[in-house]
């Protein structure tokens, strides 16, 4: 399968090889015969047409005018149905725009649909979702993989090339994981670069909204079409914001790169090990210093962010009472009884356990013990990020520490689950930029993913490293 | 065992969430699991240390104290499963 880039796709609509009608009609004709893959929880190829017949009487230039791109379905949209992978909001229909979102409609994109995820972006497997899992599409047949999580679906949708490009939230990994999973880019951006305005909140203070595309030079034309300014979160950051595109070197002499002794845990398959090896080899030859690091909390890392997480969680998923909007029980005989069953029937079981424990480990006599203390820690690896950086330009270390298993394999454990963020939770935990770029395969030719960490608002030297790396593989 | 029967419907009333008998056993099971898991964090000392609660490394921007038209109250009410006069409606309350 040989799939067009988003900067060759680009040109070819503005030398006019190819119109915006006929390249969506490929990727829809392509959608429809992928249905099996269940990568999308809402499409409508109405919905598409009726986007191009739009942009056709569009005279004005649009930097991406006519690409079809794909959205996680944590992303309010007017346009489409927005659920969270919830059946608490299978039916809700935002009626605001997200600010990401609106970049991208702003500058002419196509949205062909609404992807599939974990269930407010709880997992790591695309598997807690109200409507199913999704299948990887690199599954051979009868042994259907995991495409990763929690933005499964969209990482799913570019390797499928459904797409030229999508979003997803990352807020322990759920960006970078499935994209290693999935043979693709994924970007996670400094937190604060990108708005969350009219994303589902996950974990206020790790959630970031970042991209999936097929390369490296893709995420960064993408990249820099949602970040930005936005008054509407508090959080996000007032920076100017660099033409990651343009700017690209892969030209890495004379940086140092940091990698981190802690990262090499037991148990680690050893073609993973290999490729992060064949990635250090690569950068030296490329006249880059090697570095030997060490981010001695990198440990706690796990069990501070599932903490921290699900204390955020239970906070931020109290809105969804049965009131506002979203499904509401029919057994409601009092005020309570509603608010109770609402949630008990709108709630899957992964998400109900994430609450469950935020609301344990925030309530009274425990915050101390669990959630300030791992605040605590949590500023402690923070640091050690800080220090590591005085030492280098970025870090390199895996994605993930196994490649796409198959499909409800680790459901029944919920720590098990959890180690899949090993190598990207601290990255979270510090609001570093990552992202996960596929460099080599296991021995079923899975692909396996490295892991580019920056500094804060250092996304070009990420995607710097990573162009680097990316083309002396390919 | 940090989670008895009783604390687990204690959260559970806090979280207004009603389980039932068989999902506060398996409920019970997986938080104390996770709970004996992040106890390694008592390993760390964390004296002196200051808690990170936000990460944003630039300063906060402030914005014009100006009101501003952001919604109709038809657009709030558009996705509520229950509605009346121009408000949210819910079960009654007081008998």
């Amino acid at each position: 399968m040989s799939k067009s880039s988003l900067k060759q796709t680009l040109k070819n609509l503005e030398t006019k090889k190819i119109s915006i009608r006929e390249l969506n009609q490929d990727y829809l004709k392509r959608i429809k015969e992928k249905e099996n893959l269940n990568v999308f929880i809402h499409f409508s190829e109405e919905n598409v047409l009726k986007q191009i017949d739009n942009l056709e009487k569009d005279n004005s230039a649009k930097k991406l005018k006519g690409i079809p791109i794909a959205i996680k379905d944590l992303f309010c949209t007017k346009s489409m149905p927005t659920t969270a992978a919830s059946k608490i909001l299978e039916n809700f229909n935002p009626t605001y725009e997200s600010f990401v979102t609106q970049k991208l409609l702003d500058e002419g994109s196509i949205f062909v649909g609404k992807t599939n995820l974990d269930e407010f972006a709880m997992g790591s497997a695309t598997n807690t979702s109200f409507f199913g899992n999704t299948i990887n599409p690199l599954s051979k047949e009868n042994e259907p993989l995991a495409p990763g999580g929690s933005s499964g679906g969209s990482a799913a949708a570019v390797a499928a090339d459904l797409c030229l490009g999508a979003t997803g939230t990352d807020t322990g990994g759920s960006i970078r994981q499935p994209a290693s999973f999935c043979g693709v880019v994924g970007i996670k951006p400094t937190y604060g670069l990108c708005s969350r305005w009219g994303i589902a909140a996950f974990a206020s203070s790790l959630d970031q909204a970042g991209i999936f595309s097929h390369n490296v030079e893709d995420a960064s034309i993408l990249l820099q079409s949602i970040a930005g300014f936005d008054q509407r979160d508090s959080t996000s950051a007032k920076v100017d914001i660099p033409n990651y595109f343009e700017n690209l070197d892969d030209d890495l002499n004379g940086k140092t790169v940091g990698i981190p002794k802690e990262y090499s845990i037991d148990g680690t398959p050893m073609e993973i090990s290999e490729i992060w090896d064949n990635a250090i080899k690569v950068l030296e030859k490329k006249g880059v210093k090697i570095k030997n690091i060490s981010l001695p909390h990198s440990k706690y890392a796990l069990p501070t962010y599932y903490i921290i997480a699900p204390a955020e969680a239970s906070s931020n998923l109290a809105r969804y009472d049965g009131v506002k909007y979203g499904f509401r029980s029919d057994e409601i005989d009092s005020l309570d009884e509603m608010y109770e069953n609402t949630r008990a029937q709108g709630f899957g079981r992964e998400v109900k356990r994430r609450i469950l424990i935020g609301t344990y480990v925030l309530s009274a006599g425990y915050y101390d013990a669990y959630y300030l203390k791992a605040q605590k820690v949590r500023k402690l690896i923070a640091d050690d990020f800080n220090k590591a950086f005085k030492e280098c330009d970025f870090i390199v270390t895996p994605t993930a520490p196994s490649a796409a298993f198959p499909l409800n394999e680790k459901q029944n454990d919920p720590i098990k689950m959890y180690l899949n963020d090993v190598f990207t939770v601290p990255a979270s935990l510090a609001g570093l930029p990552g992202i996960s770029i596929p460099f080599g395969e296991d021995k079923n030719n899975l692909p396996l993913g490295i892991q580019i960490l920056g500094k804060h608002f250092d996304e070009q030297q990420v995607f710097n490293a990573a162009v680097s790396l990316e083309r002396s593989y390919e | 065992m940090k989670i008895d029967k009783n604390t687990i419907n204690k959260i559970a009333r806090l979280s207004r969430i009603k389980l039932d008998d068989k999902e506060s056993e398996d409920y019970i099971n997986d938080l104390n699991s996770i709970l004996d898991w992040v106890e390694q964090l008592n390993e760390v000392n964390t004296e002196d240390v200051e808690p990170l609660s936000n990460i944003s490394s630039s300063i906060l921007p402030k914005r014009e104290d100006v009101s501003k038209d952001t919604n109709s109250s038809e657009e709030i009410l558009e996705n509520a499963p229950d509605k009346l006069e121009g408000f949210f409606a819910v079960p009654k309350v007081v008998e």
